[in-house]
């Protein structure tokens, strides 16, 4: 598995660079797509499948190299890259798990890795939805929920709660590098859900107050731990320090194989928004060890931090 | 010849012996078959006795027993002292015939020793009620040990159900006193033995490595015995070879799976195929499983750290590890830079070997003792140990020391690598490094090499002294931020997932 991977990469580096043109259209596509509030793993899977769908090569290996190339160009795209480039790896082996051998109809391997495609993001699209109601069970009636920026995922949730006739109270933190806090708050105003903004610097206060904390995650890294919005670390330091469970909901595309050991260890281009290029100095995203996580909800279920790698295993192998 | 008391003797363990029998000693009541029938009618005749009638009586017949061993013992005792103080030394030929020649000038020995082996077990078995069978066993060997290399080895009571140290092999099966047993063992084989017990090869890589080389070469010499079939026979021929190396040295768990693989290697072998076939077939497969799971694995490791060494990194090792030491160099080799820092412990002072290494090839290395861990824990930037193996529920078996370096690593906030190749993973489970262990050489704890002298020189005369040397300690998850092995990186967590993995594997093929 792993000769596979390593392959696939040498072949692309020696040869194909998508064309300026074929390249803006790419982008265009996933910007399109992410205008509808589709997580950004999704959008690209949708790009990537509409570029299957154009792609003018004659060879699996050709199609293999483009795809991959197409996917490095939606990455440098955009700023938060560890889902883009998890759910795209995810797809990529997803579709290709069909048998290849015996295919000489290169036009009718195309068809089929079309509709693998579609049924992968069909599969994707709904995977908030399943979240929401696996997590449900967990919120209880009359709970405090904290919760940090924006994350669709965490509303889809909250919302479903809500729905299901429980009262509940969120805190949301502004998170001022760009206050999207603000934004979910404004989100879960429309929603009706009572909700309150607090300064990112009063996780600590706010915590005694607090039945139970939620987060999304970017990436869910192999160790169980996750890769999130900047302020996310120490509001899982301080549920553990108070004892307050600390809930994670993800989709199963954004489980990565990166094994971070600290903070160091996330990718620098990752971390560093290129959009803010006066304060480039803060970083974006920050590290969750996974013995700050109590679960992770995700659509192939409730799992504990140490049984990501167990799945991670199972998608991957 | 003097059989008529030690019957009587027996006699009377055999009693306490059936009416302890609900504990169950089905060791001794093997062994003893025949009188075992008779004490059993014996007690039911008489009146049955208080739990602490019958255990004062056991008291009482155990110390006479251990005045009598005492005054045999002390007789050979001063003749074994002067060999075993020349014992550090590696010549392992004149230890090899030191011992035959020692072990054959007492053939009388062998009928006291069994009687007495009896008795001494079963006192150590009422004390152990919780652990019949294998307790019963292994201090049999324990006692059988001391008795047959005429040396008092103190036993500590706390490890007294591990399997006792002695240099010269030992077993309750081939009795050791006559010279033929050893031409009954392939001498390949009992070059290795020999080479285990004196520490000549260390390490469970090497040791998995030599103890393959050595059976292909019995595979080579083997012939099918006239009307027995080549994978039913040759299981039953190695099987005495696989006891032998045992008691020169405790199996590691790299061997034992090397061990299970061979097995179901030989048991795969057709029975249409011809010998000469046969034979070619096995070592292409040992060559094979030596290839891919212990050089191949290696190169792996060391290519997956390659990324987790960043420059600038401060690197603690500790003792030695054939794949640390592989990581190691291969990541110099690459042009990073970083520094090692190597830690070492008596009695093995392995972390030397290491130190040698590396610094040939140009490593900027520091050397500290142990105890001086927690003083250098804050200049470093990452931990990588080597596993002896790593067990079911994540514990990490390794040299002993390396659990608290994890420890204090982690009050440090530094993180721990363990790198592990897979042939190593085991089933078994255990927290501690009590239950399951290896006991060294107490004597190798004498030598301190100071101005003044030795102190422990004369450790076992004092009654109230014991030295211990044990060999492994296991290390917890929650100490280990990661394992590297040739599949990949995975937290300590995940190992049944890779055991589970190999296991459909195998089952599939």
């Amino acid at each position: 598995m792993g000769e596979q991977g390593v392959a696939v990469r040498a072949s692309v580096s020696s040869e194909s660079q998508l064309t300026e043109q074929e390249t803006d259209e790419l982008v265009k596509e996933f910007e399109a797509a992410l205008d509808q509030n589709l997580s950004e793993a999704v959008a690209a899977i949708q790009t990537l499948l509409k570029f299957i769908k154009t792609c003018k090569v004659g060879t699996i290996s050709g199609l293999r190299a483009e795809l991959k190339v197409a996917t490095e160009t939606l990455i440098k795209a955009r700023t938060s890259t560890v889902s883009v480039s998890s759910g795209c790896e995810l797809f990529l082996r997803f579709i290709t798990m069909t048998s290849l051998e015996g295919q000489n109809d290169f036009e009718d391997l195309r068809r089929k890795l079309i509709k693998r495609g579609d049924m992968y993001l069909q599969k994707v699209a709904d995977s908030r939805q399943k979240i929401a109601h696996i997590a449900n069970p967990f919120i209880r009636d009359g709970t405090t929920i904290l919760t940090h920026s924006r994350s669709r995922v965490v509303y889809c949730l909250l919302k479903e709660a809500m729905s299901s006739g429980k009262r509940i109270k969120v805190f949301v933190t502004a998170s001022t590098i760009d206050n999207s806090g603000e934004e979910m708050h404004q989100l879960l105003q429309d929603a009706k859900v009572p909700s309150k903004v607090i300064l990112d610097s009063a996780v600590g206060f706010i915590m005694e107050e607090v039945d139970l904390v939620i987060v999304g995650a970017e990436g869910v890294a192999e160790s169980g731990g996750i890769i999130n919005k900047i302020g996310t670390y120490q509001m899982a330091v301080m549920a553990k320090a108070l004892n307050k469970p600390f809930y994670v909901v993800a989709e199963s595309f954004k489980f990565v194989r990166m094994y971070p050991l600290n903070q160091g260890d996330l990718p620098n281009d990752e971390k560093y928004t290129s959009v803010n290029s006066s304060e480039d100095s803060h970083p974006y995203i920050d590290y969750s060890p996974p013995q700050y996580i109590t679960l992770l909800f995700s659509d192939i279920g409730v799992l504990t931090p140490s049984a990501v790698s167990d799945e991670l295993i199972k998608l991957y192998l | 010849m003097s059989s008529p008391s030690p019957k009587k003797q027996d006699k009377e363990e055999q009693k306490q012996k059936a009416v302890k029998a609900g504990e169950g000693k089905k060791g001794q009541g093997k062994e003893d078959g025949g009188s075992g029938g008779g004490g059993e009618h014996g007690a039911a005749v008489k009146k049955p006795t208080t739990k602490a009638e019958r255990r004062a009586l056991q008291e009482a017949q155990r110390k006479a027993k251990e005045e009598r061993l005492a005054a045999q013992g002390k007789g050979t005792a001063k003749q074994t002292t002067s060999t075993s103080g020349g014992g550090a030394k590696r010549s392992q030929a004149s230890k090899g015939g030191e011992g035959g020649a020692k072990l054959e000038g007492k053939p009388l020995e062998v009928p006291r020793p069994t009687r007495q082996r009896n008795s001494s077990s079963s006192t150590s078995v009422t004390t152990d009620d919780h652990r019949p069978n294998k307790s019963s066993k292994s201090s049999k060997k324990a006692t059988e040990q001391q008795v047959e290399t005429g040396r008092r080895v103190k036993q500590l009571q706390l490890f007294s159900h591990l399997q006792q140290y002695s240099k010269a092999p030992s077993s309750p099966t081939l009795p050791w006193h006559s010279v033929s047993t050893y031409t009954s063992i392939h001498p390949a084989i009992i070059k290795l033995g020999l080479h285990y017990s004196h520490g000549v090869i260390c390490g469970s890589n090497s040791r998995c490595v030599a103890m393959l080389a050595a059976f292909k070469k019995v595979i080579n010499d083997y012939t099918t015995p006239v009307q027995k079939e080549l994978r039913r026979d040759l299981d039953a021929h190695i099987r005495p070879f696989i006891n032998f190396l045992t008691h020169c040295r405790p199996l590691s768990v790299s061997m034992g799976n090397a061990i299970k693989y061979l097995k179901r290697e030989i048991s795969k072998i057709g029975p249409d195929q011809s010998e000469s076939e046969a034979k070619r077939l096995l070592c292409a497969t040992i060559d094979e499983y030596l290839e891919l799971y212990i050089v191949k694995a290696g190169t792996e490791i060391s290519k997956l750290c390659q990324n987790i060494i960043k420059d600038n990194d401060v690197i603690l090792v500790y003792a030695f590890s054939s794949v640390v030491q592989r990581v190691l160099l291969d990541a110099h080799c690459s042009g990073r830079q970083f520094r090692v820092i190597v830690v070492d412990s008596r009695p093995k002072m392995e972390g030397r070997h290491m130190l040698r290494t590396l610094v040939q090839k140009g490593v900027k290395c520091s050397y500290v003792l142990i105890n001086a861990v927690s003083y250098i824990m804050k200049e470093v930037s990452k931990v990588i140990v080597g596993a002896h193996s790593l067990l079911a529920n994540g514990y990490v078996m390794s040299r002993i020391g390396t659990s608290q370096v994890a420890l204090v690593a982690r009050s440090f906030n530094v993180p721990v690598l363990v790198c592990c190749e897979t042939y190593k993973f085991s089933d078994r489970v255990q927290t501690d490094s009590i239950v399951n262990n290896e006991l060294g050489d107490p004597n190798d704890l004498v030598q301190i090499n100071r101005r003044q002298g030795n102190f422990l020189t004369g450790w076992k005369d004092i009654p109230c002294l014991g030295l211990l040397n044990l060999v492994y300690d296991v290390t917890s998850p929650d100490l280990v931020s990661m394992v590297i092995t040739e599949l990949g990186v995975i937290p300590c967590t995940s190992v049944p997932v890779v055991l589970r993995i190999s296991r459909d594997e195998t089952a599939a093929v």
